[in-house]
């Protein structure tokens, strides 16, 4: 994988996700008590053996930077080559699906690279993969483009790419809908494809007032290229919507899905922060949760997601809920099926209902 | 600049180990020339400090640096006492080239901030300061007491004294003047009926010679976790409702870290009283224990008044009482491990404990 630039877009369709990246990009969305959403597309190009990674920012990178920072983390803070920034073309805060502007004005990091083939990599699903395997697919099929999809295990609602594939992997149809049935085959947003493949797909888009790579790069001029279509079989959720954000996260309390995505051979990669281990007190009672380091314990938390620095005092009941960074819950609130965002405070005696396919927001730094 | 040495990578606290303490007081202090004596399993130290970025260690000058005893032309010798190892190490003195030398024991669970005691050196014109701390009476006779004027001047060193005339004891913690400290290193050397110890030898040579010895006084935790009973106590202070000394934001102690997520609690999972990091996953009952990464406890298992350290597994009923577990372990289905206070049990690391009875219980 020496060979292959990985570029990640952080542009995503945030319209459904509104309150959570009010203040941050998609791909800054903490995630399963520990993680922002970025950190799963860079660790697996980490692992794969990408040594050369450019992170397209978009109109609210701050978060993003601040996150990733030297690219240390990731083993990316190098003499050559490693994490590189490329800066967004984003003014007020518009976003834009594929960012083909964006790739088009930073092209020359592209063309300076020595890398033969571009790895392009959308920011906003949760998997654990390898990218090798699909390298090494693309060469057996000499494939122009190889998109790896995934296969639908249930319906799913939010804009989707769906490929209809041949025997062979080579796709016969790419389309967008609105929704995707059981076992339809979706794009994970991850092409690979040589250099000059992806140099005059960008250069032409844009050129000719295209906007998004996949919609007016490769779908307008499917007939022009051998598309091929590489399956990845394991968990994949998509942060399509809050209640896809939130069903994800619940998904990671299962031990199945816990395993695969952390506890493989590949690990994920994260900001390190050098927190305490939790602390658990007398009085705490927690059932099928996640809590990360630096909480302290005194209350009951079910089937909840607990972040970093959280304390949750005696009394205090979290239930079906994601509580985010340096929270304070103080004695006897109640919670159940709410979205808390970093540094909320709910002092003694609230009670916070939402439901569990519309989850109740509370947004950053609030107190209630 | 500062030296260290002992058990640096003695676990604690569910993620650290024993050298986190003066590395990450060191780098809190603002002292980033560090030098680490050991001649035990220096690679697996080496392996864990790594280049010391995880401290902010990894400086263009200076920084973290391993100290095993090494050949040159008059052969090899191990560290033959603390003031040897130092001794054997005076070219990386002069390599970093400081004013001043801080020599820390690595025995003990402590935050400081060095720079006030280096200060507190500096104000008093001492050639060397030793740090101190009130430890209580019926406990003195254990220590090196050291007896001190009215301003903290040391007069008189005495070692496990019986009767003990201060109850301030010596903390194996020393600010020197470098070329104070070299002079003696090296009588010291040449001296061979010495045992070439800071509290035998060195100490009471510069007491003798009325050098300006001070005492600097310490008031805070300061564990020893020298013997398996101080370890798993100083484990189980963590413990406590408001612990003795705080691990957070007011004084950061560094580690290497793993990239874990956070641990997840099953459903039949019952958690009291416990500390437990990254990666583990917990099916059964944890009361009164320290857990640390990686580690699973299975469905019906009970762990008490333990430590469990990393990538162990306890399977289904299984107990572990009042033990210290080290990594890799498995403790079998059914299997008991049971210690008792005074008496902690210890499970080696790579052991596997089978049940008593010779069966194997399938969970």
């Amino acid at each position: 994988m020496k060979s292959v630039l990985g570029i990640i877009n952080l542009e995503g369709n945030d319209s459904l996700i509104k309150e959570l990246v009010e203040h941050r990009s998609l791909a800054s969305i903490p995630f399963a008590g520990r993680y922002r959403i970025i950190d799963f597309p860079l660790s697996n190009m980490v692992n794969s053996g990408v040594g050369n990674v450019g992170v397209l920012l978009s109109a609210k990178s701050r978060s993003i930077m601040d996150h990733l920072r030297s690219g240390k983390d990731w083993d990316l803070a190098r003499h050559r080559d490693g994490l590189s920034y490329l800066p967004s073309v984003h003014r007020n805060g518009q976003s834009d699906r594929g960012n083909i502007e964006g790739l088009y004005r930073n092209i020359d990091f592209v063309e300076h690279s020595a890398e033969r083939y571009v790895l392009l990599v959308r920011s906003d699903a949760i998997y654990n993969m390898n990218f090798a395997p699909v390298l090494r697919f693309h060469q057996n099929t000499g494939a122009d483009v190889t998109v790896v999809y995934n296969t639908a295990f249930d319906e799913q609602q939010g804009s989707c790419t769906l490929l209809e594939t041949a025997e062979n992997g080579l796709v016969t149809d790419l389309a967008q809908k609105m929704v995707s049935y059981e076992g339809a085959k979706l794009s994970m947003g991850i092409y690979l494809m040589e250099k000059r493949t992806f140099l005059d797909i960008v250069k032409d888009t844009f050129e000719h007032g295209g906007t998004d790579f996949m919609r007016d790069g490769l779908m307008q001029r499917f007939d022009d290229f051998a598309v091929y279509g590489y399956e990845h079989k394991g968990y994949v959720a998509r942060m399509t919507s809050t209640a896809a954000y939130y069903k994800a996260n619940m998904d990671v309390l299962r031990p199945g899905v816990w395993e695969e995505l952390f506890m493989g051979e590949d690990p994920i990669y994260t900001k390190s922060k050098d927190e305490v281990p939790v602390q658990y007190k007398d009085t705490a009672k927690v059932t099928n949760s996640l809590i990360a380091n630096g909480c302290v314990i005194r209350g009951e938390v079910e089937n909840s997601i607990i972040f970093r620095g959280v304390t949750i005092a005696e009394g205090a009941k979290v239930k079906d809920s994601i509580i985010m960074q340096q929270c304070d819950l103080e004695e006897n609130a109640l919670l159940e099926h709410v979205i808390c965002d970093k540094n909320v405070k709910i002092t003694r005696d609230k009670w916070l209902k939402g439901a569990a396919n519309y989850p109740l927001i509370v947004s950053k730094n609030v107190v209630i | 600049m500062t030296k260290n040495i002992a058990k640096p990578a003695v676990p604690f606290g569910g993620k650290y180990r024993i050298i986190d303490f003066p590395l990450s007081n060191c780098a809190n202090s603002g002292i980033d020339k560090v030098g680490v004596l050991t001649q035990y399993r220096p690679l697996e130290l080496h392996n864990y400090l790594g280049t010391g970025s995880a401290w902010d260690l990894d400086k263009r000058n200076g920084g973290v640096f391993i100290l095993p005893p090494y050949a040159r032309d008059k052969g090899a010798d191990w560290y033959k006492g603390t003031a040897d190892a130092i001794y054997q190490n005076l070219n990386f003195i002069e390599l970093m080239d400081p004013e001043y030398v801080l020599v820390l024991s690595g025995d003990h669970i402590y935050t400081m901030d060095y720079s006030w005691m280096i200060e507190s050196h500096k104000m008093n014109k001492a050639e060397a300061t030793i740090g101190v701390i009130e430890v209580p009476w019926d406990e003195a006779p254990r220590f090196g007491i050291m007896n001190t004027d009215e301003d903290g001047r040391i007069n008189e060193f005495e070692e496990k004294p019986a009767k003990p005339k201060s109850n301030l004891a010596s903390m194996g913690i020393y600010v020197f003047n470098t070329e104070f400290l070299k002079s003696y290193l090296e009588a010291d050397a040449k001296d061979t009926m010495s045992s070439h110890d800071f509290g035998k030898n060195i100490i009471p040579k510069m007491l003798a010679d009325k050098a300006r010895l001070y005492s600097y006084a310490f008031d805070g935790y300061w564990k020893d976790v020298g013997t398996i009973e101080s370890l798993w106590q100083a484990n189980m202070d963590l413990l406590q409702d408001q612990p003795p000394f705080s691990l957070d934001d007011t004084w950061r102690i560094y580690s290497s870290n793993l990239a874990l997520p956070p641990h997840y609690l099953g459903s039949t999972a019952k958690v009291h009283r416990s500390m437990i990091n990254e990666g583990s996953m917990i099916f059964g009952e944890v009361e009164n224990s320290v857990i640390f990464p990686g580690v699973r406890i299975g469905k019906g298992a009970q762990v008490k008044n333990s430590v469990i350290l990393p990538f162990t597994t306890i399977a289904e009923n299984a107990r572990v009482d009042h033990a210290i577990v080290a990594q890799n372990c498995e403790i079998a289905a059914g299997a008991q491990v049971a210690g008792a206070e005074g008496a902690i049990a210890v499970v080696p690391e790579g052991e596997t404990v089978l049940p008593a009875d010779g069966s194997k219980q399938v969970g």
